[in-house]
């Protein structure tokens, strides 16, 4: 398939991997902009706000102001020195549980919700799965008083409650989809659908680095927060040193995408992890899908399949154009984890560290528990712990309990 | 080949079977009616599928079912699910449309990665040897179409393209210079499905589209009723008509239904044609 890519005349940046991607928005064969033409001015509207927005001075002492005195950056680094023990390598954790809502969707969210100001509209619109982005999205909506509509699976509705009621605090409305698998990809489908009809006023407040050109870009830039802090923070706390391995759980891969920018031109490995049940990277087949040309998993037809895991965050058949490049490139590498090893991970770190992941960054955990004997005596691993875990700890609970009766 | 560079439109070549209908019954004074239809919906579409030809269609537009639809509203997505779960395939909705032997250019509507997925040259000939006169990919939009337009071309397959409402003037030069067989006019901001009333955007599309192509305007996403149809036609050659016809469908109604659906709507357009 990669002989049918269209977009690769366009000139790379000559920052190398993770530049700006040209104006087609192409990674590789990857990305592009796949949406009806309804949609088309729009886009090209979005590039160029962001373009402008992310040129100018004043919008990045805005977002870094806010992300500062509001969002709790910067995030620490934390040596694990227990799991450490355990584990035989030296474990770093970059804490963006620690950061406003519990998760970096934080970092993305505050970005758009400027730009949806600075193109003067009023409404935000955002799809979420495990309801992270969605109360992140609220808070950002409600922050700068813009009105905020979030769509979200009823099967996910089901999962996350908790964060469903969160959002309504925030004074946002959720809507509950029906329709498919009724998990985050039809959840974007129909804040898709909304956004045909409304995009004059309604900015797509998308949740990771997926979706048409510019969202794969921008929502990577505004991610990279992660990464640049991680990487000065690795080089106080290690002598000028890079993490020998730099490891991130994979949804539509945000979080994972923000941490590599970070340590792409180093010499550190990177690993992206995906739920086993969602392994785009790993078991799918190039399409195209919610906007963009990636990886997918898909029938020999081209019908889209449902993912499948305990975490309702990486229940997502696709993944960021950028990574299905950096695959394809070999830069990263990218695993999966399944159900009962995320599990353990969550309980590991709860018990020797005194901290509660998210479920989607105990997938991360979950790599290196499982990999750290492969890996060189005394290596270096820094884990981006992309959330924290108060949303999970009702739905770990209940699968506890019934293992144990079981 | 840059991809931000529109693809410009060869229009001199030779117009295809949809065009040259659609132009010959306008000639004439008909005004144009596209009923659509989701392929391997029920047991009886092939039925039903007739029997909007025999009630007097000037093109059928037969959707391809897709897991996720992104221009699709409740109805139609409904129809998708139903013909999926009838296992559904993209061949199997060619091979009942050669087994219908209607007499009308068959266009198929379809979403990119089913096209994508085959392979846009297997797709093209897949769809050439059904004798599908044209396409619809609507997810497809100008900057992308490169590969697809190529080998639709090849195959004798005309590729429609959609104008928006958002759509602005150098945007609409460029899509009617590359759409084939007759350019979908888009009536209001929105996905597929029913509206009660009709915004005042598709006259303005329409006239959009006239001041750039003399290809044949047909007015889709909304229509519901012969009175809207009419209402369109004052300005448009012609309207498509999806969820009206497909939520009869979908409760229940079969070829006799759908079959005098389009009656109402042919008497209605024929009698202002
Ligand atoms: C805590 C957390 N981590 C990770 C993800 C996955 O998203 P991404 O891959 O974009 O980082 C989610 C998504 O909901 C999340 O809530």
């Amino acid at each position: 398939m990669s002989a049918q890519a269209s977009g690769d005349s366009v000139p790379g940046p000559p920052t190398g991997l993770m530049g700006e991607p040209g104006p087609a928005g192409r990674y590789g064969e990857f990305g592009g902009r796949f949406v009806p033409e309804s949609l088309m001015p729009a886009c090209l509207e979005l590039a160029d706000a962001f373009a402008t927005a992310w040129a100018d001075p004043a919008y990045h002492a805005e977002y870094s102001g806010i992300l500062a005195t509001y969002g709790g950056r910067p995030t620490p680094l934390t040596e694990c020195a227990r799991l450490s023990a355990h584990l035989g390598v030296r474990l770093l954790l970059k804490r963006e549980d620690l950061a406003h809502t519990g998760s970096h969707k934080i970092n993305n969210v505050i970005g758009q919700a400027l730009l949806t100001r600075r193109m003067g509209k009023h409404r935000m619109i955002a799809e979420t799965g495990a309801g992270q982005h969605g109360v992140a999205t609220a808070t950002a909506a409600a922050l700068l008083g813009l009105e905020c509509v979030v769509f979200m699976g009823e099967v996910d509705i089901e999962r996350q409650a908790l964060n469903v009621f969160r959002m309504e605090l925030l004074g946002s409305e959720v809507r509950p989809v029906g329709s498919g698998s009724a998990t985050l990809k039809d959840a974007v489908n129909e804040a898709m659908r909304d956004w045909v009809a409304t995009v004059t006023d309604t900015h797509y407040c998308i949740g990771s680095v997926m979706g048409p050109h510019p969202f794969p870009y921008m929502v990577r830039q505004l991610q990279r927060v992660v990464g640049d802090e991680a990487r000065r923070q690795c080089r106080e706390l290690l002598d000028g040193a890079d993490p020998d391995v730099v490891v991130a759980c994979v949804g539509g891969g945000s979080n994972a995408a923000g941490t590599f920018a970070g340590f792409v031109d180093t010499e550190a490995r990177l690993v992206g992890v995906e739920a086993a049940g969602g392994a785009a990277i790993t078991t799918g087949i190039p399409g195209v899908l919610h906007g963009m040309r990636s990886q997918l998993l898909q029938d020999e037809s081209g019908q889209i399949l449902e993912a499948h895991s305990i975490s309702a965050g990486l229940d997502y058949p696709g993944i960021g154009p950028e990574h299905a490049h950096l695959a394809a490139l070999g830069r990263a590498t990218y695993a999966t984890a399944d159900d009962d090893e995320v599990l353990s991970a969550f309980q590991l770190l709860a018990e020797t560290e005194g901290i509660i992941p998210a479920l989607e960054s105990a997938h991360a955990l979950a790599w290196v528990v499982r990999q750290a004997r492969e890996l060189p005596a005394g290596s270096t691993v820094l884990v981006t712990l992309s959330g924290r875990g108060d949303k999970d700890v009702a739905q770990v609970r209940d699968i506890l309990a019934a293992r144990r009766r079981s | 080949m840059s991809a931000t560079t529109p693809i410009e439109g060869d229009r001199a070549s030779v117009p295809g079977a949809l065009e040259t209908t659609l132009r010959d019954r306008r000639d004439a004074g008909a005004k144009l009616l596209v009923p659509y239809l989701m392929g391997g919906m029920s047991n009886d579409w092939v039925q039903v599928l007739q029997a909007v030809v025999a009630a007097g269609a000037d093109a059928v537009e037969v959707g391809l079912p897709f897991s996720d639809p992104m221009m699709d509203g409740p109805v139609i997505q409904e129809a998708d699910v139903r013909a999926l779960r009838r296992g559904t395939t993209p061949q199997g909705v060619l091979d009942d449309v050669i087994a219908a032997g209607v007499e009308v250019p068959i266009i198929v509507m379809t979403y990119y990665n089913l096209v994508f997925r085959a392979g846009h040259r297997r797709m093209a000939r897949s769809l050439a040897s059904a004798g599908v006169a044209a396409a619809i990919v609507p997810d497809l939009p100008l900057e992308e179409i490169g590969p697809w337009a190529e080998e639709a071309d090849a195959a004798s397959v005309e590729t429609v393209l959609m104008v928006a409402p958002a759509s602005p003037p150098e945007r609409v030069r460029a899509i009617c210079r590359r759409s084939r067989g007759f350019v979908y006019a888009v009536a209001q901001m929105g996905v597929t499905g029913e509206r009660a009333a009709l915004g005042g955007e598709a006259a303005t599309v329409v006239g959009r589209i006239r001041q750039t192509t003399d290809l044949p305007v047909c007015v889709g996403i909304g229509i519901s009723t012969p009175a809207q149809a009419v209402e369109v036609c004052s300005v448009a050659d012609g309207v498509i008509v999806g969820s009206a016809l497909v939520r009869r469908l979908v409760e229940g109604g079969g070829p006799e239904a759908a079959g005098s659906f389009i009656a109402e709507l042919r008497t209605a357009l024929d009698a202002v044609g």
